[in-house]
């Protein structure tokens, strides 16, 4: 464990009191986990107190009558509570939303307990607001809906063309990925890592690694450490690219939109090309690279191609004011429901929250690739839009940083685990902020991983867009978002 | 607005015009799934065995000369079998078309009879000259599945081109496309897309996870296959499948293109 997270066990009773401290002095909260420690049930809510701070992981043991919830201090909070009470059965008292959130709670053994059996379980009901009134419609859409797209459903209540509540029902697809890490190595641990939401597989399987050499205290050589920063970026710009593709699409654009999924496949043959691997899998270790990779002879010319492209691309789609005009006011987040609900990556930095990983708390290469961060004080898809148009330009920058810095030498050093360990391990993934907590057995073997997507916490936040908003503009409101649904279920 | 279209007239087209240009399928460089190369393992050696995360590789007296054979509609590709191999036995290829009409297809077995499959191509291609509607389900991915199928709608696959194209409605679908792990949550829905279909309806299993369950099989909510579910009438492992695998496999399904793998043995 490095300098980079403190422990700090604490009581029960001084939770509330620390929170608020944390809220006050700038921190925020990162998320809450449990897991068992000599088969007594604590929960760890990682705080996060600035820039340039270690995290904090706060450590609680569990009473036998439950914790108190948290979620009126920090609303961020309320979904990890009611995902600790489906997957461990802890009871969170006085939770201002307590209905099941990922599971169906009932007679089985919550699934993640030690000792749970393998029974078949099904997804939360859908959880629906009381609505009265006259005239209330209401639309239920989902799980399969049009085009390929990912399951999740949606409850509409509204008036003609005006949403007055909207309310997802996702989690249908939790795959139980946390449990499936338990009883593996290290190295084997991140195939699964990869597989838990593909379209940003790169940024799993690192955060998960850096939370193993964490755990183990081992560095990987320096062209590994690039390597990681050079497909990241390359992972983030096929992501951007799919998104304005998606939007243009949104706004009835269909040049645009086949202009983008073009390039973004350009993106992906580049990813084929480089590393075997259109969406980048397989590559890395504990320690590490798995195997040397080598930069194609005409990279340079196809990459300099690709960003002439792109910022063409761009430049005509900021051009287009029916494109514009679509997302001007659309589906507005404030800077204080941003925070207080957690919204994470381009849709913070959209509405005025100007943090990002790779800058406060760099990891890999990062502190010498020196990334800039976009910023938007709008928060209307709009102002999203514009983020990732600065971040995606700015990638391409960074990718020329790390070939340049691209030495010869190792890829993997020696990463021997350490019995009965933690480590934290985090990444700035195309869609924000990613966290891996994983505890090693004496074996260790991984004994529980906790994983913080930055679609899980989008997902959250996304509804307060749609309350008392339009039915037309929800489509693109939604495609503003960018989010995956592999990434919140889990 | 107009600049818009002068800028998709001036581009022009970028498809590809694979398959029938037999190399422009613009998958250079990916890696396959591995293959078994003749050869003795080392006394005891498991290593592959024991490297697979999803339980694909086996042993079994006459499979090869090693005894070493893989369950294709297990493998994801995650290339660790051919990594820990000591010997020259394991060895990543860039074989990627591995769409199949029979489950069997895609596992070693000694002697292979497969008339129905030869059949069921023949009566697809009677019943829907050549054109083909598709009904996406998702039924609990990662998103690389749907990452690859929404590429296959990009300017250089077109699958337009091919009269294949993918519908909002299960009721002008000819054919149910399943990814994902099989949650139990979205085995309601999947049904109900699948009955909506006017018969007759075909069944595709797309990705390792459709296929057999893959990563996430065992897990607390996740199933082992969509042939525990319904009948399937085409299997195309992959993790993902890349996009010209899938075209692949529904040419196959329409009677357009040859199965590439035949009894577990790539070519």
């Amino acid at each position: 464990m490095s300098g980079q997270i403190q422990i700090r066990n604490m009581l029960v009773d001084d939770l509330p009191t620390a929170l608020n401290t944390l809220l006050a002095t700038g921190g925020r909260m990162q998320m809450a986990y449990a897991w068992f420690c000599d088969g007594q049930p604590r929960v760890c809510y990682l705080a996060a107190p600035g820039a340039g701070q270690a995290f904090e992981c706060w450590s609680v043991a569990v009473p036998s009558g439950g914790l108190p919830s948290l979620a009126s201090i920090a609303p961020l909070l309320g979904w990890y509570e009611r995902e600790i009470q489906d997957l461990v059965g802890i009871v969170f008292r006085n939770h201002p939303e307590p209905n099941p959130l990922v599971l169906e709670r009932g007679e089985h053994t919550p699934p993640l307990l030690p000792g749970a059996k393998g029974v078949v379980m099904t997804t939360a009901p859908h959880a629906l607001p009381e609505v009265e009134g006259e005239d209330i419609q209401e639309l239920d859409f989902g799980p399969v809906r049009a085009d390929v797209v990912e399951s999740a459903q949606f409850r509409f209540f509204y008036i003609g063309e005006r949403i007055l509540r909207y309310q997802p029902r996702l989690f249908l697809k939790h795959r139980g990925m946390e449990r499936r890490f338990q009883g593996l190595t290290t190295e084997a641990g991140v195939v699964v890592a990869e597989r838990v939401s593909a379209t940003a597989s790169l940024a799993h399987a690192l955060a998960y690694c850096q939370a193993i050499e964490d755990a183990a205290g081992c560095e990987p050589p320096p062209r590994a450490l690039v390597w990681r920063c050079l497909l990241a970026e390359l992972e983030r710009i096929y992501n951007h690219l799919h998104y304005f593709g998606h939007l243009a699409d949104a706004t009835t654009l269909k040049v645009g939109q086949a202009q983008g999924r073009w390039l973004e496949e350009q993106t992906k043959q580049l990813l084929a090309h480089v590393c075997g691997s259109r969406l980048p899998m397989n590559l890395l270790t504990p320690g590490g690279l798995r195997r040397d990779l080598q930069l194609p002879d005409d990279f340079a010319g196809q990459l300099a191609a690709l960003e002439k492209e792109t910022r063409y691309y761009l430049d005509m789609l900021s051009d287009t004011s029916s494109y514009i005009d679509r997302l001007q006011a659309t589906g507005v987040l404030s800077q204080q429901v941003a925070f207080d609900k957690g919204a994470t990556g381009p849709i913070e930095r959209a509405s005025g929250l100007d943090r990002d990983l790779r800058r406060d708390h760099p990891y890999a290469d990062y502190v010498m690739l020196a990334p800039e961060v976009a910023l938007r004080d709008a928060g209307d898809a709009l102002a999203r839009a514009e983020v990732r148009v600065e971040e995606l330009r700015h990638s391409f920058t960074l990718v020329e940083r790390a070939v340049g810095r691209l030495k010869p030498g190792e890829v993997c050093s020696t990463c021997v685990p350490r019995p009965d360990s933690f480590g934290l391990g985090w990444a700035e993934s195309p869609r924000g902020s990613l966290f891996y907590a994983i505890y090693l057995d004496q074996q260790t073997r991984l004994a529980r991983v906790k994983i913080k997507s930055p679609s899980y916490s989008n997902w959250r936040v996304f509804p307060f867009t749609v309350h008392d908003s339009n039915m037309m503009d929800y489509a693109i409101n939604e495609a503003s978002f960018g989010l995956s649904v592999a990434g919140c279920d889990r | 607005m107009a600049f818009w279209t002068l800028f998709g007239l001036r581009k022009g087209s970028a498809s590809t015009k694979w398959p029938k240009a037999v190399d422009d399928h613009g998958q250079q460089g990916v890696l396959g799934m591995p293959k078994v190369l003749d050869g003795v393992c080392a006394e005891g050696c498991e290593a592959c065995i024991e490297a697979c995360p999803t339980q694909a590789i086996g042993r079994k007296e006459g499979a090869s000369q090693s005894g070493i054979f893989i369950d294709y509609g297990r493998c994801i590709t995650c290339q660790r079998c051919v990594e820990v191999c000591p010997e020259p036995i394991l060895q990543a290829s860039d074989t990627w078309a591995l769409g199949v009409r029979n489950r069997d297809e895609l596992c070693w077995q000694a002697a292979l009879q497969t008339p129905e499959a030869t059949e069921l191509g023949q009566r697809i291609q009677t019943r829907f000259r050549r054109s083909l509607h598709i009904r996406h389900v998702d039924a609990g991915s990662c998103g690389g599945c749907e990452s690859e199928l929404q590429a296959l709608n990009n300017p250089f696959y077109n699958l337009h081109r091919l009269g294949i194209y993918f519908t909002a409605s299960p009721r002008s679908a000819d054919l149910l496309l399943v990814t994902g792990a099989l949650t139990r949550s979205m085995l309601g829905p999947l049904r109900t897309t699948w009955e909506a279909m006017p018969e007759p309806r075909w069944v595709m299993a797309v990705g390792t996870c459709a296929v057999s369950g893959g990563i996430a099989e065992g897990g607390y909510t996740c199933g082992h296959g969509l042939d525990n579910e319904m009948p399937v009438d085409v299997y195309l492992p992959g993790c993902p499948p890349n996009p010209a695998a899938i075209i692949h496999a529904l040419l196959l399904l329409v009677g357009r293109s040859s199965q590439h793998i035949h009894a577990g043995r790539l070519p």
